[in-house]
């Protein structure tokens, strides 16, 4: 088994703030290989985005901060690095992807300047061979055209392809670790298929380990090869992709992938997951799903469950797979 | 791009001339001038003669005609009270308005834009607070009322600085630093607040985890975008020092524009409050134009907008 | 799992309180800026009432009075007196009076005015908005000053030449963006499904566009009263503004300006009189700003 790139262990971030501490990271841990991609699954505010914030140390200051645990980069804890060295680090060690492209970019400069700064920094190059460079980055996701399309501007081009240039800042230097938070959300449906098959091009060429956040877990099935679904700043279950679709172990596992409508089901009402998603600034006691759950025992309310094996490489955290 | 100058050319124009009606009939208003050069003793036909030789006897429409196409000619006529042409006494005064004015805007702006920027990197620290300070002290003083303050102090009692006229480098500072206190306020509040909003975007982050230091971060990537609203005021407050600078130069003696208008108003002299109010709407609109422009050199979406 | 209707993807972090139209309701008042706003205004209304002496009464004897907590000074005259020996306390609440008054007369004015051009001008659209703006700009790049001091020397320097003067100026400002904010309110349904339920333009106008710039306009006239104010000193200052006998903090100033050295307070305290009350009102308003309407931040 290759080892990590990254590894992470126990990490949490707490969010300060009027109504209290917010764990929007709670004591996550997970590893991800060369050439291997995690999914990371969850509702909005389950502590997707934040921990991958967490991986590169860019949490909105002050009001959040990484309170515990060690993310190791090819055996290197992050955070026990400087501010300077992590600035060294980003970009080159590590990439990221974020989901919104109509803002990803800088509107007041051209593409040719965001997408030669990265290669600037990271190769030291100059002039004609900079340029050269960028456009090479460009042609390798794919942009046709890519020397005319370093002078357009982000406004002149469209959702779809400021995404591909996006991803050829990210794999610029190239980085050992990328992190693709919901890159393919804002974007047209025919289009999402085409960028995915571009992240898969690009990951197999630079054995990059990738980290692919989203909600839907369509993607999760075409894209990953584990997954990690996270519930309340924790992960409650993470394993192989197949395993995890074909025997759920986590009853919000379980809810979510019954929750998707199927085409030549029988036509019932849309099952749904009952209840509200939890308040962070005040997490039971317990497993945080428990309030919500239709097997909770009483165990679940008063204690949260450790993370527990339940197969190769598959693990959960839930008092019905408990020691 | 042409287009766009060529179109704010033309929007300039009609405001000119809107204004030199304006003008003209405001002038015109203002009494008789006549009174104040004519002794007492004047006789009827002494004042027919004079207004028969200054041109007022002939009606306003023609009267007006003739001001507008000598103006576009840059001839102003002749200032009824010092007897010389107006656009002689124009050559003498604006140049020394417009280099205060500019001394003024340029030690705003190199003041406005570091503390805009460290209050808003800053924020909510000891540096925002005293900046904010600053910026709102900025715009409740009146201006006249500094000017007096420190003709007494510092130039007064302690003798730093020249108490007024025009002079070598050293005679700006105080009417520089009167005129534009309220201009650094104003710039500075734009820019902090500009530079806030900008500092929280989606491109930011992603420039930071490139890795780009945050130096350039926040001076490069950042700065750009929180200039437009800048750039508007900052010809806005431009305009503003050239024409409000007639308080200024009255406590400091400075002579320009303002005080040029101030004694024609007095004295009801026509020709140089006419010529006065167009110059100074001209400039106006030539800053305008030139912030417009300086938009589209900034933002590009501005520049390919169809 | 029992079927209810899906709740969509909630944000789960605690709930800040409900956005949506802003009010005053329940924010906390910026004290200061309102407690110095209110003494002001009481002493301007009050001040027949309220001042220790006649603001016009001359007593070469008083002359140069300092205030009481210097040397010479007496509670007689708190904040002593001037040239003429008329007191300065009475005369600074009397000024209040003035400014005050010219400050909210010709915001409220201007404002009126340029909401109503901002309105008319963002509502029909085209040609007449066109127009209109042209004027506008005219108007924006006349010098307040100027205009005044012709109108000083013209009709006589008086009360209702600097309310007028300040105004013919002012309310282009407040069009320009009224009519911002008009146009993007012409963009949203509420309009469309007026205009199909067969109102009229004055019904549109008054019922449907003007309650909603009101926010604008109040943050605007607030933050202007104090610009108002200074303009109205500078013109005292200069002698083209209200004229002599009437105290006005900005010809006590003029008067006070060749003694500064020898009787410092003559210039000084009238001074800060203005600094006091627009540094209030600038304050308010930019609390009134962030509270009601933060687009307006360029302000």
């Amino acid at each position: 088994m290759t080892s990590a790139v990254v590894d992470v262990q126990d990490l949490s971030t707490h969010i300060v703030s009027r109504w209290g501490t917010v764990k929007a990271v709670d004591g996550v841990s997970f590893a991800v290989a060369a050439g291997e991609t995690l999914g990371l699954v969850g509702e909005s505010g389950s502590g997707k985005s934040m921990t991958c914030l967490s991986l590169v140390r860019l949490v909105p200051r002050p009001v959040a901060r990484i309170v515990a645990g060690r993310v190791r980069l090819d055996g290197e804890d992050l955070l026990a690095k400087s501010e300077a060295e992590m600035r060294w680090i980003r970009g080159r060690k590590v990439a990221m992807i974020l989901q919104d492209p109509m803002s990803s970019l800088n509107p007041v400069f051209s593409i040719g300047m965001q997408v030669r700064e990265p290669v600037a920094m990271y190769h030291r190059l100059r002039g004609r061979a900079l340029g050269a460079r960028a456009a090479e980055l460009l042609g390798a996701v794919r942009i046709p055209s890519p020397a005319a399309r370093l002078r357009n501007f982000p406004h002149q081009l469209s959702g779809g392809m400021r995404q591909r240039v996006v991803g050829a800042m990210a794999i610029a230097a190239p980085p050992r670790l990328l992190i693709a938070d919901e890159p393919t959300t804002s974007l047209d449906l025919t289009i999402q298929a085409q960028y995915l098959g571009l992240l898969k091009e690009l990951q197999e060429r630079h054995r990059l380990a990738m980290i692919f956040v989203t909600h839907d877990l369509g993607v999760v099935a075409r894209v990953c090869d584990r997954v990690a679904v996270m519930y309340g700043g924790r992960i409650v279950e993470i394993g192989p992709v197949r395993r995890i679709f074909t025997a759920p172990a986590h009853p919000y596992t379980r809810a979510l992938l019954e929750a998707i409508p199927r085409l030549g089901a029988r036509r019932e009402q849309l099952t749904a997951i009952e209840g509200q998603p939890p308040d962070l600034a005040a997490l039971p006691a317990g497993c945080a799903f428990a309030p919500r759950c239709g097997q909770a025992l009483e165990r679940c309310r008063r204690e949260a469950p450790p993370e527990t094996a339940v197969g190769a490489g598959h693990a959960t955290r839930c008092w019905l797979h408990g020691p | 791009m042409l287009r766009f100058v060529a179109v704010r050319l033309l929007q300039s124009v009609v405001t000119l001339a809107l204004l030199s009606l304006v003008v003209f009939v405001l002038a015109r208003t203002t009494g008789d001038p006549l009174h104040m050069i004519l002794p007492m003793s004047a006789t009827e036909e002494d004042y027919a003669n004079a207004r028969r030789y200054l041109g007022l006897d002939r009606p306003y429409v023609e009267q007006y005609l003739s001001f507008v196409g000598r103006a576009v000619t840059g001839d102003f006529g002749t200032s009824i009270r010092a007897r010389r042409p107006v656009s002689e006494l124009l050559r003498e005064r604006l140049p020394n308005s417009l280099r205060l004015a500019l001394f003024a805007m340029a030690v705003s702006l190199a003041m406005a834009f570091p503390l805009g920027v460290l209050a808003a990197v800053n924020k909510g620290t000891g540096v925002d607070r005293s900046a904010q300070i600053i910026a709102i002290l900025g715009q409740s003083l009146p201006s006249f009322w500094i000017a007096i303050v420190l003709v007494e102090f510092v130039a007064g009692r302690w003798q730093w600085l020249p108490a007024g006229g025009i002079g070598g480098l050293s005679s700006y500072v105080l009417p520089g630093f009167t005129l534009g206190w309220f201009v650094v306020a104003g710039l500075m509040r734009l820019l902090r607040s500009g530079m806030l909003e900008v500092l929280d975007s989606e491109y930011v982050k992603l420039a930071r985890l490139k890795g780009v230091a945050e130096v350039r971060v926040v001076w490069v990537h950042a700065l750009k975008n929180a200039l437009i609203p800048v750039v508007t005021f900052a010809g806005i407050y431009f305009s503003i020092l050239v024409t409000t600078a007639i308080v200024v130069e009255t406590v400091f003696a400075w002579p320009g524009l303002g005080r040029l208008a101030y004694d024609g108003i007095t004295s009801r002299d026509f020709p140089v409050i006419q010529a006065v109010v167009l110059t100074t709407a001209a400039i106006v609109a030539v800053v305008n134009l030139g912030v417009d422009v300086l938009y589209a050199v900034i933002d590009p979406r501005i520049r390919y907008a169809r | 799992m029992s079927l209810q209707a899906v709740d969509p993807a909630a944000l789960a972090l605690p709930e800040a309180r409900a956005e949506g139209p802003a009010t005053l309701r329940g924010r906390r008042l910026p004290w200061i800026p309102v407690g110095i706003v209110a003494v002001f205004a009481l002493v301007a209304v009050l001040a027949p009432l309220l001042s220790p002496a006649d603001p016009y009464e001359q007593s070469l004897r008083n002359r140069f009075r300092p205030p009481v907590w210097e040397a010479r000074g007496s509670w007689a005259h708190p904040l002593g007196t001037d040239r003429l020996g008329r007191d300065m306390l009475t005369r600074i609440m009397y000024g209040a009076r003035v400014s005050l008054a010219v400050g909210l007369l010709a915001v409220f004015l201007a404002g009126a005015v340029g909401a109503a051009v901002g309105l008319a001008a963002g509502y029909y659209g085209g040609r007449v908005d066109a127009a209109l703006m042209r004027v506008t700009d005219a108007t924006l790049s006349f010098p307040v000053i100027l205009l005044a001091l012709i109108l000083a020397v013209t009709v006589g320097p008086s009360f209702l030449n600097v309310v007028i003067a300040i105004s013919v100026i002012l309310w282009a400002r407040y069009a320009r963006v009224i009519r911002g904010e008009v146009l993007s309110l012409m963009e949203r349904d509420f309009i469309a499904q007026a205009r199909i339920a067969g109102a009229g333009a004055w019904r549109i106008i008054t019922r449907h566009l003007a309650p909603n710039t009101l926010n604008t306009i109040l943050v605007l006239v607030t933050l202007q009263v104090g610009y108002v104010i200074i303009v109205e000193a500078a013109l005292s200052f200069l002698g083209a503004g209200i004229p002599p006998p009437t105290p006005a903090w900005g010809s006590m100033i003029a008067e006070g300006r060749d003694f500064v050295t020898s009787a410092w307070w003559v210039s000084f305290l009238p001074g800060l009189a203005i600094l006091l009350v627009v540094l209030a009102f600038n304050l308010l308003g930019d609390w009134l700003r962030d509270t009601l309407d933060p687009k307006l931040r360029q302000l």
